[in-house]
């Protein structure tokens, strides 16, 4: 059990809760910058990143053949700038 | 470690099929929430408005329950794999604990949203919310499901692992880890985002 818990995985574990407690709190701390949506990018930024080493380290892909890799890379890269950019400059814009 | 060596070792955990489906259902999420920052942007004020309503330390316990559950599968898959068929068995019945936690907090959640009259035709943010975390929480009991098939196989009582059952373990590991990526994007996208 101990070999385990020294695992890579634990720490990985570790560092997705400690983010998550940070980006709940950091809504609640970036309020000030709402008008920039400053804590909904730093939110939606984080969020993708965990997804990166849930993707990597949880559904091991990293030593997963290229192509499988290459497509948990893509996704997490392109729908991640997608809603972040399009939410922080309001690429879509309300329909007039 | 010379790169062909690597690549000589590099191996997908589980079946094809599995991972076709989990592939197939990040590209289907990765459109919902697409459309759902579309649509936040026609009505930003209903949005911003409707997400206080939410709990946020709810969504915040959700997200932590299912990132410690699938830590814990890791850990049963990686103790299975080494045939401590002893120590993988109660990670893996932790892990279905969590899932059922999960789906308990979920419950909690809608039931207070109804009583407070909270309801999918309430508005656009709420047809988003319930319709979202609803078909989430499918995947949630599909995933225990997979979970309780593979904790019923026969070598968890003959205390012994196979190639065959290693794979079926992989799999099922693999969609419930998907139901926890999917998750981490849906409490950031509706609890937090504003």
């Amino acid at each position: 059990m101990r070999v385990l818990l020294k695992s890579r995985v634990t720490v990985i574990w570790l560092c997705l809760i400690v983010a998550t407690v940070l980006s709940w709190e950091s809504v609640e701390d970036l309020h000030w910058v709402h008008e920039l949506r400053l804590g909904g990018v730093v939110v939606m930024a984080i969020a993708f990143l965990k997804t990166r080493f849930v993707m990597l380290d949880f559904m091991e892909l990293r030593e997963a053949p290229v192509i499988m890799r290459l497509f948990a890379e893509c996704w997490w890269i392109l729908v991640g700038l997608l809603v972040t950019i399009s939410f922080w400059t309001g690429l879509f814009g309300p329909v007039v | 470690m010379t790169s062909s060596t690597r690549a000589d070792v590099r191996r997908l955990p589980g079946e094809e099929g599995v991972w076709l489906f989990i592939f197939g259902d990040m590209l289907v999420f990765g459109l919902f929430f697409v459309t759902y920052v579309y649509y936040r942007s026609q009505q930003v004020a209903l949005y911003d408005e409707s997400q206080l309503r939410l709990s946020q330390g709810m969504g915040l316990m959700n997200t932590l329950i299912l990132l410690t559950s699938s830590w814990l599968l890791a850990l049963s898959l990686r103790a299975f794999r080494r045939s401590s068929v002893v120590l993988a068995r109660p990670l893996l019945v932790a892990t279905v604990v969590f899932g059922c936690a999960f789906v308990v907090c979920k419950g909690v959640e809608w039931s207070d949203k109804i009583t407070h009259g909270i309801t999918v035709m309430s508005n656009e943010f709420f047809m988003f919310y319930f319709m979202f975390t609803g078909i989430h929480l499918i995947h949630v009991l599909i995933g225990l499901g997979v979970l309780g098939f593979v904790l019923t196989r026969p070598n968890w009582l003959q205390r012994s692992t196979s190639d065959q059952a290693v794979s079926t373990f992989e799999s099922g590991a693999a969609f419930w880890h998907l139901v926890d990526l999917l998750w981490v994007v849906l409490f950031a996208l509706i609890y937090l985002m504003r």
